[in-house]
């Protein structure tokens, strides 16, 4: 029956045209296919059931981008495992790719609104924006972005309309530049490092190597965790992947990666340096013991372009992270 | 309405073939201007037409060797006054670009940012914040940063709540023939080797050129700058910076004010109308954390300037009893009191007004007082030669 059931579903794959597999070849060739689909990522792509070797995952502490619920996935091709690294994002071979789907629960079902992709390729990483189309059947390619009005329940059960931002090709780029080429952000061990992800893919064949000290980052609502951690990992991925010295906020000396280990270059005491009206008034980025004064929570409190940090994905304010990160300034010994 | 030239559409199968890629103006400005930003390829011109293009996002480049030419800055304008997000509007992240011809007003954060662009070339670009001076206008106007070869070439900057022009952490730099006006800072050049500012008008700006190093930041040892044959002049905008930044300090009525900087040298520039100071030499005055930095002027040579009118209304902590004293207007040329005067040089024949200031007294300390800095003239500072291809481009 089992068997049955298996040839009528591969027959109705090959039937309907749709691959029973990842389709590596779009993958690493140049170009940019039409649509989602033509990857073949997914057996149910309306559902978006993965295929083989197609692994869903989440992050310790995730990038907030307007409350949009994400589903990610990532793609090995067969025989390819990731290498372990400590610090730096999770080695991954040509051909690989990560598969990010954002949108917002309507009426209790997960409506998607865009799905970003990075495939590695010989020549480096590409990054690429799929737009869903309105019956949530496939997405179809928008280089330049675009922008989608949407109407959510936010966490408070506070009802948002927004004017939902899918960033063009280089903004994806933006954030995942380091030096200027593409890197992933959150494939790193220490946000995967929980729910036995890690152990999983191990398990799986598709990571090469897990030492029992892997690091892990707080989850940033934890109450149980050290506020400083939390901040720590907040910051890092929210801020690091342009606030870091290869990154596309290296000229501003504001480094919020998880180990920074120079105090004026996480912002305590930092004085501004680009910031025009992102200064909002005040002197430091980070003003220890008063979240006020800390052009940080001015820019993280604001939504508007040329003050509003994150510059990207930001129609709305983080509450719950801002108040987070207020209450870890509030705490810091005032100097 | 992107649409490539019947002759360039006939050869695209060779790529080595340069395009045009004209975008005209009208409904969905903002995706097809992008578009075209993003499927140009290296050797490619985006063409913009005439008319306004209402845009709602950020634009940007990410294309070597690509030029983006408008039909004039007063006929191609990108209007960002319904900007709904990025912090500027439009961002060059590649090297070899050429941007010409068109205008960007009323950007939400910056006007137009380079960063990491080598060989960058802004030509006959006009950025303004349409409604004057204020607060909440964007920062930078014109903005290159991080990058090796810059020129800036017959620029005109109005509005920007920091600097005009600003260039940072780079090198190799030429700003010229550039007009700047009703800005905090008209010029600004930080943390940058090797510039030459020459034929500029800045006026009406709080202040008019700067020099400056900064502390804390990845790329500092600012020097190597030449400002010479500017008009700066009626300086007399009172500062409308967001408090925190560097500027907001700056002083209403500064002509030219060098900061920290090693080897600036400043001659043949006529400078009138700065009610504050026509050249004011200063160290970084500010607390700050950082073992590489050194906040003082070293290496100064101020000479074969014109002097207008100038220091009549000197906006320093005393200052209209300060000017009584003088007989009405403070010397013309300002030095806070620090640096190493053995390599400090006026040769302008005008007085010098000493403040007496040791680093990090405030300014409520001052002992004003007449000096004379006759320190050593530095070797010259070579003049930047740009490679010809770009020279070719700015004309």
């Amino acid at each position: 029956m089992k068997t049955l059931i298996a040839a009528a579903l591969l027959f109705g794959a090959v039937f309907l045209g749709r691959p029973a597999a990842v389709n590596d070849a779009a993958i690493v060739a140049d170009g940019y296919p039409a649509h989602l689909s033509d990857y073949g990522f997914f057996a149910d792509l309306a559902k978006r059931t993965p295929n083989a070797r197609v692994t869903g995952y989440t992050l310790e502490t995730p990038l907030f981008s307007d409350y949009a619920e994400k589903q990610r996935f990532l793609y090995l091709p067969a025989g390819a495992k990731a290498v372990y690294d400590a610090d730096k994002a999770l080695g991954l071979p040509i051909g690989a790719a990560l598969i990010k789907t954002f949108g917002y629960r309507q009426n209790g079902a997960f409506r998607p609104l865009e799905t970003r992709l990075l495939l590695h390729r010989a020549r480096g990483w590409v990054a690429i924006p799929y737009v869903w189309n309105a019956a949530g059947t496939d997405a179809d390619l928008r280089r330049a972005g675009t922008r989608i009005p949407v109407t959510f329940t936010d966490p408070s059960g506070e009802t948002r309309s927004i004017s939902y931002a899918v960033p063009n090709q280089n903004q994806c780029k933006d954030c995942h530049a380091l030096d200027g080429r593409i890197t992933p952000i959150g494939v790193k061990a220490r946000y995967l490092n929980h729910a036995g992800q890690l152990e999983g893919l191990l398990a799986a064949g598709m990571l090469d190597r897990l030492p029992g000290d892997a690091p892990r980052v707080a989850r940033w609502d934890d109450p149980r965790a050290p506020l400083g951690e939390r901040a720590r990992a907040y910051l890092e991925i929210n801020c690091a992947h342009c606030h870091n010295r290869a990154g596309a906020a290296s000229n501003s000396g504001l480094f919020l990666d998880w180990k920074q280990p120079d105090a004026t270059a996480r912002g305590i005491g930092k004085r501004p340096v680009a910031a025009g009206r992102g200064s909002g008034g005040r002197d430091f980025a980070i003003q220890p013991g008063d979240a006020d004064a800390s052009i940080l929570i001015y820019r993280m409190e604001s939504t508007e372009p040329g003050i509003a940090m994150p510059e990207l994905g930001r129609a709305t304010v983080h509450k719950e992270g801002v108040a987070m990160l207020r209450q870890w300034i509030d705490s810091l010994p005032a100097r | 309405m992107i649409r490539m030239t019947a002759f360039a559409a006939l050869l695209l199968a060779s790529p080595a073939l340069a395009r045009d890629i004209t975008v005209e103006a009208g409904a969905d400005a903002q995706e097809r201007l992008q578009t075209a930003l993003l499927e140009a390829e290296p050797g490619d011109t985006v063409r913009i037409g005439a008319g306004r293009f209402e845009l709602t996002d950020g634009l940007s480049l990410d294309v070597d060797g690509v030029t983006v030419r408008g039909a004039g800055p007063g006929q191609t304008v990108l209007s960002f006054r319904g900007q709904l997000g990025a912090g500027e509007g439009l961002l060059v992240t590649s090297d070899d670009v050429v941007l010409r011809d068109f205008a960007v007003e009323d950007s939400k954060g910056d006007g137009i940012k380079s960063k990491g662009a080598d060989r960058i070339v802004y030509k006959n670009i006009r950025v303004e914040w349409t409604g004057g001076p204020r607060e909440t206008n964007g920062a930078y106007g014109v903005y290159p940063v991080s990058s090796t070869t810059i020129l800036v070439d017959g620029v005109t900057v109005k509005g920007a709540s920091d600097a005009g022009i600003y260039v940072g952490q780079s090198e190799q730099i030429v700003v010229r023939n550039s007009l700047v006006s009703g800005n905090v800072a008209g010029i600004e050049i930080e943390n940058s080797r090797h510039a030459d500012v020459y034929g500029n008008t800045a006026t009406h700006n709080t202040g008019g050129i700067l020099v400056f190093d900064m502390p804390n930041l990845p790329r500092m040892d600012g020097g190597e700058v030449r400002v010479f044959k500017n008009q700066v002049i009626d300086n007399d905008q009172p500062n409308f910076a967001p408090k925190g930044n560097i500027v907001a300090t700056v002083r209403r009525g500064t002509g030219v004010l060098i900061m920290a900087n090693d080897n600036v040298q400043v001659f043949d520039n006529d400078l009138s109308g700065n009610a504050t100071s026509n050249v004011m030499l200063v160290a970084y005055r500010q607390k700050f954390d950082d073992a590489r930095y050194d906040p003082l002027p070293s290496h100064i040579e101020i000479t074969a300037n014109r002097h207008g009118r100038a220091g009549f209304a000197p906006e320093l902590p005393g200052g209209a009893e300060l000017a009584k004293a003088f007989g009405g207007s403070i010397p013309p040329i300002l030095w806070d009191g620090t640096g190493d005067p053995a390599t400090l040089h006026v040769g302008d024949q005008v007085p010098v007004l000493g403040m007496g200031l040791a680093l990090g007294a405030p300014v409520e300390t001052a002992k004003p007082a007449l000096v004379t800095l006759t320190g050593a003239t530095s070797a010259r500072i070579d003049r930047v030669t740009l490679p010809a291809a770009m020279e070719a481009a700015a004309r």
